[in-house]
């Protein structure tokens, strides 16, 4: 089955050498569902979200494969209409709310600048769908924190509005990128709440990076483990926590604190496991070379 | 932290004030030197070569400040020498800022082959020396105002650039930069719409100091004896005068660059006071 979101063979290297970041990565993201993407730091998460949105870094390029939003190929999309269709389609929920809003511009105009850049809204209309939004995000007061600057808010409000501004334009995917890992834990609740209810009331497709897997069992319906840039286990929720596949998902699994017992001790995923699944995705290197 | 804010707010206010009352001053005189002026700033009088301040025995009535050897009242050539300061100033620190924030901000945002030349001819700039570059300039241009414009300019761009680049590549970094791209703004616009805004706070006091910079600058010149023709006073040329007369009429020598030194001075707090009030962080 292909997706509302299908990635196929998705290789991308650091520009001029044959050094892969993301090694062969597919997965499905059907329309309006969760899918959590794990792994440990460096493990080419982000890199998989920015590829989608088309912000990856100048000195990384793709050297390979499809991704399809909406049944179209962004990569053989023309930059602009590319940029045009993943506007429309696709959104950002960052994971740094300080840096995410411009510091020096109001909220308001930077939440209704989506509706008027990409629907082509008057500023009014704009301003009131905005005045809704928050109000959906659970923000009071909502025409006073739009005359306000980002400095002026605390770090749950500023991801509340942020989250705000990514539904804004009721786009059919989010990339959320670690959206509360810059958080405290109290509001890191509130903040996961929200994007769920969020989600289910417009019916967004998302695509969820963290690194934790306790977050995925609350908003996840599945979910694929990469480990240096490669997927090695693509799966539902619900099979994953009955017992993952890979030997390298189980010891990821095995290594995050349990909520309902937070007494048992941490283990670490060994260095065996880790050594196995290095030389596995190496292999897939070698194999890739060759084929070019 | 609120304490903390509104103490830096009201420190910066008080600087606002002072230097802006001063540099308000300063353009007053420029524009009014006609009119409020006691004396002609050409009219030689033998008479009363090196008349001293008012409050000096042997003061002469129309000479507040003293007249110089050739008897030319010192105050009013300060008033007439504010012109020339202020055209060099303005002008000069305007294209300088214009040039260097434009290239800065360019080479920032868009990295790549645009920052490498950017960079690489900064670097060759900064190996020549600017004084002998800008005497240089001036012999190959000639004297003139036009020539020391131009002179200015080609000296001082780097540092608006070197500056307004390094914050321009630093805001590229941020978050909000990748949410406006993924919201299919342009990198033109989001250069112009996202970036700058951030930037402009430095650009300010940047351009101000470079106004004190490019007076001074005029006025070294001036002192060497290279800037515009003798008939216009100006700051610098009064101090090279005023120097040979140092021990017979020191207010030949003092006045014009109290004014020059308090002229620069305000346009330097000027430019950090506005920083500070333009900020969102501590506005
Ligand atoms: N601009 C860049 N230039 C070169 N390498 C990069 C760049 N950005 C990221 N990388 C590399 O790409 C790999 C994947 O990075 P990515 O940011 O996707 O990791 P991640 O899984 O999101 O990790 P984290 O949990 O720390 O955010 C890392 O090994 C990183 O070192
Ligand atoms: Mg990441």
């Amino acid at each position: 089955m292909t997706g509302f979101l299908s990635i196929r063979n998705l290789s991308v290297v650091l520009a001029g050498t044959p050094h892969r970041l993301l090694r062969s990565v597919s997965l499905d993201l059907p329309a309006g569902e969760v899918h959590g993407l794990v792994g440990e730091s460096g493990a080419g998460k982000s890199m998989i979200g920015k590829a989608i949105l088309g912000i990856l870094p100048r000195a990384i390029e793709i050297a390979e494969g499809e991704i399809l939003l909406d049944g179209q190929d962004l990569l053989q999309l023309p930059p602009a209409e590319r940029r045009r269709l993943v506007g429309k389609t696709a959104a950002l929920i960052p994971q740094d709310p300080l840096t995410a809003l411009n510091p020096s511009r109001r909220i308001g105009p930077q939440i209704t600048d989506r509706l008027v850049d990409i629907l082509g809204w008057k500023r009014a209309q704009a301003e009131a769908r905005a005045v809704e939004l928050l109000a959906e995000v659970h923000i009071p007061d909502a025409p006073r924190v739009m005359r306000s600057y980002p400095h002026e808010l605390s770090g749950g409000m500023r991801q509340r509005i942020l989250i705000a501004s990514a539904f804004a334009a009721e786009p059919k995917l989010i990339v959320a990128d670690e959206p509360t890992t810059a958080l405290d834990v109290t509001v890191q609740k509130q903040i996961l709440r929200l994007i769920a209810e969020m989600q289910s009331r417009h019916g967004t497709a998302i695509l969820f990076v963290t690194h934790d897997l306790g977050v995925v069992s609350k908003v996840c319906r599945s979910l694929s483990v990469l480990y240096g840039g490669k997927v090695v286990e693509e799966t539902e929720v619900r099979a994953f926590f009955r017992g993952p596949k890979h030997a390298y998902s189980a010891a990821l699994l095995a290594a995050t604190p349990k909520y309902t017992d937070p007494d048992t001790s941490l283990t670490p995923v060994p260095a065996e496991v880790i050594a196995a699944v290095q030389a596995e995705v190496e292999a897939a290197d070698g194999e890739w070379r060759h084929v070019r | 932290m609120l304490d903390g804010r509104s103490a830096i707010k009201r420190r910066a206010g008080l600087r606002l004030w002072l230097s802006g009352g001063w540099l308000l001053l300063i353009v007053l005189a420029a524009i009014l030197a006609p009119w409020i002026s006691p004396q002609d700033p050409l009219a030689q009088d033998l008479f009363a070569a090196r008349t001293p301040p008012f409050w000096e025995a042997g003061s002469e009535p129309g000479f507040w400040l003293g007249a110089d050897s050739l008897g030319r009242d010192v105050l009013t050539r300060i008033l007439y020498g504010a012109r020339i300061a202020l055209i060099v100033a303005f002008v000069a620190g305007t294209l300088t800022c214009a040039v260097g924030a434009a290239l800065g901000l360019i080479a920032g945002y868009f990295r790549g082959w645009a920052d490498r030349i950017v960079s690489r001819l900064v670097d060759i700039w900064m190996a020549f020396p600017p004084v002998l570059f800008a005497i240089l300039l001036i012999a190959v241009l000639g004297t003139g105002l036009t020539s020391i414009i131009i002179a200015i300019v080609v000296i001082d761009w780097t540092r608006f650039c070197r500056v307004v680049r390094a914050e321009a590549m630093n805001q590229g970094q941020m978050d909000y930069v990748a949410s406006a791209q993924v919201a299919g703004m342009s990198r033109l616009r989001t250069m112009w719409a996202e970036i700058l805004p951030n930037v402009l706070p430095t650009i300010v006091a940047l351009l101000s100091l470079e106004m004190g910079i490019a007076v001074i600058v005029e006025a070294i010149l001036s002192f060497v004896n290279l800037s515009i023709s003798t008939d216009s006073p100006t700051w610098g040329g009064m101090i090279a005068e005023g120097r040979t007369s140092i021990h017979q009429a020191w207010w030949v020598l003092v006045f014009p660059l109290l004014t020059l030194f308090l002229t620069v001075l305000s346009f330097s707090q000027f430019g950090e006071g506005l920083k500070d009030r333009f900020d969102p962080v501590l506005r």
